[in-house]
């Protein structure tokens, strides 16, 4: 029996299409499913063979030592990469090769490890363009900017407001983004995530070169979002503190290979997870 | 006029009554504003009025009895100061609590009020209020205003602020009468509002302000100030302080001004320029930080702004303050001013957020000169109170035209002055609060049967001017081993004038010497160290830094030389001084939640830290604990350098002529 499947049979009380974890949050039924996926790039195979899947409102994670295929993964779930092998499944049916676009339309929204904003534009603007698939308004209107175009920047905006208060960044709403210290871009690239409303949010590395207390605040924002707005979160991390904490479900993998694939209890305790990358424990 | 409006409301005994009025005679005038989601939202009296209206109803659904206390703590929010008079509507005691206090500090006050209910801002206060719930046997129900974050939370004894409004306004059928019975029977001698002090030493008490104390000192200081419904606050100082109590509450409530209410601690600055208020309250060290600010900046202007800005600033030094008193000035330097006004002045003044500022007050601590005539000389009215939560702020304030740095003015309209045998200044007057809660034993020591409070600072009356002056803290007063006055706070505030310095402890009470801590301020220093290219990756390095040392050395010695030609205070020069690793932090003990030094615990904390200020030690080290902001404990170690300071001896010893 695989660590999966141990995960449903054992410990979780089962309801027909999902659970309830320990703390009270509803976790779905499936949302997202890899089968089988393999990816190569050339002769070199970044994903061999894996399947795993997304529960809706789930937090899961997926770690694994350098070079392990993680962000290959991600990719391969946002739809930037087309596996040559394998089946993605999206909200009960098979996924084909999207363009950038259609995957935000599909409500699947992410951050990136190494920060893409747009540097000369204000926080605000940002966040802003997390909004354009809500924006229908073509060219002319906005240029005109009465009826119709007003109306949508001011709900656009309200909305967009929510997250800057949501995600506490009042104070930094007009600063160019160039200007902020990388903790807060982290941040400010969440907010624009967010401000898709996606139903899945792909975060690469949250965390990556933040000090304990931002790693902190950075791990409520990530917990209230699925919290408040019921969003279905994958996330790549390194910092296993953090991972063992905010997760509900926790993939490993090295060499492209799944290894693991359970509660962080479950795969904190597995063999084969400690000889790859957890070490050993000491006690 | 406004008098038509207090002419009618002059038998308003009450915060609810005063809302009544002002609902009737501003109904259309904001009284609330804060931003929310990036813009201002404002309530005007009629609808502040049906708001706490709506509160009230759904705490006396909740089962709030008469006298039971409330608890309230949070951030500056329309929501919060509506609770405070929703409480006292239905006859409970409202108890502002400071946000920011770890969960064993509120346990103590919650503990010792016998709280039924709790009002919190936001998960963190509510997560705080759960952590202690279990020692809190009076505790019954919490509500919270912010709902991010605690949808999951167990709600059998949680509710939502908007909840229990819904909730009173659907029970308004069978509660109104309840309501206004229980208005109805408030009373000038009923309890306002309880307000903990900060405890400078020993536990925090609660200090029973009523509402003949409100009422009575709002009336007079809002008119020494001739303060009416046009003017403009920012809230932004902590509700459990009594100057934001009188501020916030008694004052607007008694002229009907509007209260502001910033968005978030981070966008302060934003929201006060964004406002502009008429009427500012800031303690020293924001006048401090604002000051530093605006002369980094001006550091990294262009050539032609900051030579504008030192030729202007320069004639703002010698004329503007006396243009500000009304004394006579030449008109050309008039001319100048003006032109001054328009270049420099007033761009600089909007920037600040005090443009439009009639009546600034700051207090608290004493404020350098320079930074205090900067302001001044821009034409800011900034002037000094003094005063304590004890006598509903206000015992003596500057009346404008007569403002100097180093008095705190004259008596308040209504209040008393003596100056006791022992030096220490006594109050008495209409703002002197009813008891200690629970502790009768300390308000019969500091409250005498004819209702003489003892301040606990030493200070003297200038005999050609009527004005008070402060020393020190009257226990802090000490002598040094050979019979010299001691006086630390003297001391410390002529080096924490400096923008480098945050914080200073002086030691020396029976001692052959003054030796100091010294904390230097981030902000300023780091930016110099910057422009110096000292590169630096805490504080503790910065703090250790040798150049920083040799900067904080200068500032020392200078005092030094300024304190030697005091022939009474000649003895604090300070011989030694080391940097501390650490900034002295509320959350360690070490300071007061209104930042004020605990000399006592400093001293036992860093007892190896002062014993080897007084050997021939260059350096040592020392192990220190901190505590986070969520309670968790940690040590810091660090290696201190120890600095001799040069001493300067008077130019003339005087011994002869005693």
């Amino acid at each position: 029996m695989s660590l999966a499947e141990q995960y449903v049979a054992d410990d979780v009380a089962e309801t027909s299409d999902g659970y309830v974890t320990a703390d009270g949050r509803k976790i779905g039924g499936v949302m997202m499913e890899m089968r089988n996926i393999t990816l190569k790039f050339g002769g070199v195979v970044a994903i061999k063979d894996i399947s795993f899947d997304i529960r809706q409102g789930e937090i899961r994670a997926i770690i694994g030592p350098n070079g392990a295929g993680k962000s290959s993964m991600l990719n391969v779930i946002s739809g930037f990469y087309h596996p040559q092998e394998g089946e993605v499944w999206y909200n009960g049916a098979r996924r084909a090769p999207l363009r950038p676009y259609q995957v935000a339309r599909q409500g699947i929204a992410r951050t990136f490890q190494n920060i893409a904003l747009f540097e000369g534009m204000t926080v605000l603007d940002n966040v802003m363009t997390g909004r354009l698939n809500f924006m229908n308004t073509n060219l002319l209107q906005q240029a005109v900017w009465r009826g119709k175009a007003a109306r949508e920047e001011v709900h656009n905006r309200e909305f967009v407001e929510k997250i800057i208060d949501f995600l506490e960044i009042q104070a930094i709403r007009k600063t160019p983004v160039s200007r902020l210290p990388y903790g807060l871009k982290k941040r400010v690239e969440l907010a624009r995530a967010l401000a898709a409303e996606p139903h899945l949010l792909l975060l690469d590395e949250p965390m990556a070169g933040m000090n304990v207390e931002e790693k902190e605040d950075m791990s409520r924002f990530i917990l209230n979002a699925n919290d408040e707005f019921g969003t279905t979160i994958a996330l790549i991390e390194h910092d296993m503190g953090v991972v063992m904490d905010l997760s509900d479900r926790v993939v490993v993998m090295d060499y492209g290979k799944k290894i693991g694939d359970g509660t962080p209890d479950e795969v904190r305790n597995d063999q084969a997870v400690i000889d790859a990358y957890l070490g050993v424990a000491h006690d | 006029m406004t008098a038509n409006a207090h002419d009618a409301g002059g038998a308003a005994q009450s915060m609810p009554a005063l809302l009544d009025r002002n609902a009737k005679a501003y109904p259309k005038k904001a009284a609330y504003r804060e931003k929310e989601f990036g813009i201002w939202q404002s309530w005007t009296w009629a609808e502040t009025r049906e708001e706490i209206r709506m509160l009230a109803l759904g705490l006396l659904d909740l089962g709030v009895q008469r006298g039971d206390f409330i608890a309230i703590i949070g951030a500056n929010r329309p929501h919060l100061y509506w609770s405070i008079v929703a409480a006292q509507m239905i006859g409970a005691v409202p108890v502002p609590l400071y946000a920011d206090s770890a969960a064993d500090e509120m346990a103590y006050v919650l503990d010792h009020c016998g709280a039924r209910f709790v009002i919190a801002e936001d998960q963190e206060q509510v997560d705080k209020i759960s952590d202690i719930r279990a020692q809190l046997g009076a505790l019954e129900e919490v509500i919270y205003l912010d709902p991010k974050g605690m949808r999951k939370y167990d709600h059998s004894h949680l509710h939502d602020f908007v909840g229990i409004q819904t909730r009173g306004n659907a029970a308004r059928g069978t509660l109104l009468v309840e309501l206004e019975r229980r208005q109805g029977d408030i009373t000038y001698d009923d309890i306002c509002v309880m307000l903990y002090t900060s405890g400078t030493t020993g536990k925090p008490k609660g200090v029973v302000l009523s509402n003949r104390n409100i009422i009575e000192t709002s009336k007079n200081s809002s008119d020494f100030d001739n303060l009416g419904p046009g003017d403009e606050v920012l809230a932004y100082l902590p509700m459990a302080w009594v100057g934001d109590f009188i501020f916030s509450i008694g004052q607007a409530y008694w002229t009907g001004f509007c209260v502001n209410c910033p968005e978030s601690e981070t966008t302060l600055i934003t929201d006060l320029r964004e406002i502009g208020p008429t009427y500012y309250f800031a303690p020293p060290r924001v006048f401090e930080t604002q000051l530093t600010n605006v002369m980094i900046r001006m550091e990294d202007a262009g050539r032609l702004k900051k030579k504008l800005f030192d030729h202007f600033m320069g004639l703002a030094r010698r004329v503007g303050g006396d243009i500000l008193d009304g004394k006579p000035v030449g008109v050309l330097d008039r001319l100048r001013y003006r032109l001054g006004s328009v270049l420099i002045y007033g761009p600089l003044k909007d920037t600040l957020g005090l443009g439009r500022v009639r009546v600034g007050y700051t207090a608290g601590e004493a404020i350098g000169p320079e930074i205090f005539d900067f302001y001044r000389s821009l034409g800011i009215n900034l002037k000094q109170l003094y005063g304590q939560t004890e006598a509903s702020v206000f015992i003596t304030q500057q009346p404008d035209g007569q403002v100097r740095s180093d008095t705190v003015g004259v008596a308040s309209p209504g209040v008393e002055i003596r100056i006791g045998d022992s030096g220490e200044v006594y109050y008495r007057g209409p703002g002197v609060f009813e008891y200690y809660y629970k502790n009768a034993e300390s308000t019969a020591s500091t409250k005498d049967a004819e209702g003489w409070v003892a301040t606990g600072d030493a200070g003297f009356i200038e005999e050609e001017t009527g004005h008070l002056r402060i020393i020190d803290r009257a226990k802090d007063v000490g002598k040094m081993a050979d019979g010299r006055l001691f006086a630390p706070k003297y001391v410390e505030n002529k080096l924490k004038f400096y923008p480098n310095i945050l914080e200073a402890v002086v030691f020396g009470n029976g001692r052959d010497c003054c030796t100091a801590f010294i904390n230097i301020d981030l902000n300023a220093v780091g930016n110099w160290a910057e422009r110096r290219n000292i590169a630096y990756s805490s504080y503790q390095e910065l703090a250790g830094h040798p150049q920083v040392l040799d900067a904080i050395q200068g500032h020392v010695e200078a005092i030094n030389a300024s304190i030697a030609e005091d022939e009474m205070l000649s003895g604090c020069q300070i011989h030694r001084f080391l940097i501390l690793h650490k900034e002295l932090d509320a959350d360690d003990g070490e300071m007061t939640r209104t930042r004020k030094v605990r000399r006592r615990i400093i001293e036992e904390k860093y007892k190896d830290l002062i014993q080897a200020l007084y050997s021939d030690a260059q350096q040592v080290s020392t192990r220190t604990e901190v505590t986070y902001e969520d309670g968790r404990k940690g040590h810091i170690a660090a290696t201190l350098v120890l600095r001799d300071a040069a001493v300067t001896t008077p130019a003339q010893p005087r011994v002869a002529a005693e």
